[in-house]
């Protein structure tokens, strides 16, 4: 606490879209309660603060610190590093930085063919001198220092050590919401490593549709058929993470006619939600004819993005060098 | 990837425990030859065999993974083969999009009478990974 009596807050974006901070918007008028609770004294999005005045805190100075984005660059790192050192709960806030999330999916490339594609040979790329950014620049002034990427993106508990989880795609308003309250009261937090602002079941347990039996005989996507509203959409061939998907969304996206995706990671006591997924999905293919089931697989584009879109990063596929 | 001369691979086998590890222990008690690569692991039906273990299996030092179960219309619990079936194919899938050679995983039916099939899938498939070399890892994630 500081002479104030307030604690500590501050937010950092790493690897990320911003989401996860229009999230902590999104819990409107209560945010000035949040705002009068703490002092904020780092967040680079809401107030201007900069690296060296968090580097001149004393170490565990901030009481609470919402990381979020994941591990991409050295830059991101260096911060992780020290927002660890100098928080007292440090909270992975957001999928990016509790699995990795869509940035993750870049791991299946590697670094170098990003960088490629980004630089020569995407089709919107004009760069016929070929030019790369470079780490340093040499300048008349002195030099001029970028981040570099590093060679596998990673979420922030690869690189440090983290007391909470908040998932989600963003974590939704209602749930940041709980977990500030649940904070600011002074309620008795789980043991650190646990996930918090999220349920214990799965997102079919929140889901109003009608389930049947599922057989599937060919997949679909939404885009290229319509959805019944009222049907379990698996039931419909559509795939949808709901059954290797953490509840705590109140099923946002399956009540709005869409499948789940799966941001809120894997439920408790599974430790590769891809695999938990594949799992489910194969098992009610509507055929006991191996080559039939293999035709029905391929009508599956993208199986690995599919089933990993969220927690590539995070799975038991990131240890395996191709 | 070139396997080098003196590589032994490391093979985890998940063998059902009514077909395919009766007919282990048939290869074994009427004295068939077979490599010693595969490590035998008794689960109670194929259909046990969550993708989920094959990754781990990959991801903590096999460098292959081979699942016996009993033959399509055998099962003991009538169709867990049939998913197991329809899983492997799917993992596959995936392992191939990753850049894993899914040959790495392999799927097989023994019944409990085939003693010599047993010896002799565990030798196919162990000179299989042998030629393909060994499951590379990634030493650091951070």
């Amino acid at each position: 606490m500081g002479e104030n009596g307030k604690p500590k807050f501050a937010m950092y974006w790493a690897a990320g879209c911003g989401g996860c901070e229009i999230g902590v918007l999104d819990i409107q008028e209560a945010l000035l309660d949040v705002a009068d609770f703490f002092e904020i004294v780092f967040w680079p999005v809401a107030i201007d603060a900069k690296y060296k005045d968090v580097e001149a805190f004393e170490d565990g100075y901030i009481d609470l610190c919402l990381f979020n984005g994941s591990i991409r660059s050295d830059e991101n790192r260096h911060m992780a590093q020290l927002l660890r050192a100098k928080s007292k709960i440090l909270v992975a806030f957001g999928s990016c930085a509790h699995e990795g999330c869509i940035p993750g999916l870049g791991n299946q490339y590697g670094t170098e063919a990003l960088m490629d594609y980004a630089y020569s040979l995407s089709p919107s790329t004009e760069n016929p001198q070929g030019l790369r950014p470079q780490a340093v620049y040499e300048m008349p002034e002195g030099d001029l220092e970028i981040p570099t990427l590093l060679d596998v993106l990673t979420p922030l508990d690869a690189v440090v050590n983290v007391d909470y989880y908040v998932p989600g795609c963003p974590p939704q308003p209602p749930q940041i919401l709980a977990v500030m309250t649940a904070i600011m009261q002074g309620a008795e937090l789980p043991p650190p490593g646990s996930v918090i602002g999220a349920g214990v079941k799965t997102v079919c347990d929140e889901c109003p549709r009608e389930r049947k039996e599922k057989k599937i005989r060919e997949f679909k996507r939404p885009g290229t058929a319509q959805p019944n509203p009222n049907e379990c959409l698996l039931d419909q061939g559509f795939i949808c993470l709901g059954p290797a998907t953490r509840s705590g969304c109140d099923a946002l996206c399956v009540k709005a006619n869409a499948p789940c995706r799966g941001c809120y990671g894997a439920p408790p006591n599974v430790e590769d939600q891809g695999a938990r997924m594949m799992s489910a999905i194969a098992s009610v293919i509507d055929s006991s004819d191996p080559e039939e089931i293999q035709h029905i697989i391929a009508s599956l584009d993208d199986p690995l993005g599919t089933f990993y879109r969220f927690s590539l990063a995070k799975s038991s596929l990131r240890r395996l060098a191709r | 990837m070139s396997a080098s001369a003196d590589f032994e691979p490391t093979i985890i086998g998940f063998l059902c425990r009514w077909c395919s590890y009766t007919g282990a222990d048939l290869a074994g008690t009427s004295r068939v030859k077979y490599p010693p690569n595969m490590i035998p692991l008794k689960v109670m039906c194929s259909g046990r065999v969550d993708p989920s273990l094959v990754l781990k299996a990959l991801a903590d030092g096999a460098d292959g993974v081979l699942i016996l179960g009993c033959h399509p219309g055998d099962c003991h619990y009538h169709e867990g083969n049939h998913k197991t079936m329809r899983r492997v194919p799917m993992l596959k899938s995936v392992l191939q999009q990753y850049g894993i050679d899914p040959a790495r995983v392999r799927l097989e039916w023994v019944s409990a009478s085939e003693g010599d099939r047993f010896a002799e899938v565990v030798h196919d498939f162990t000179e299989e990974i042998r030629a393909l070399g060994p499951q590379k890892r990634v030493e650091s994630v951070a």
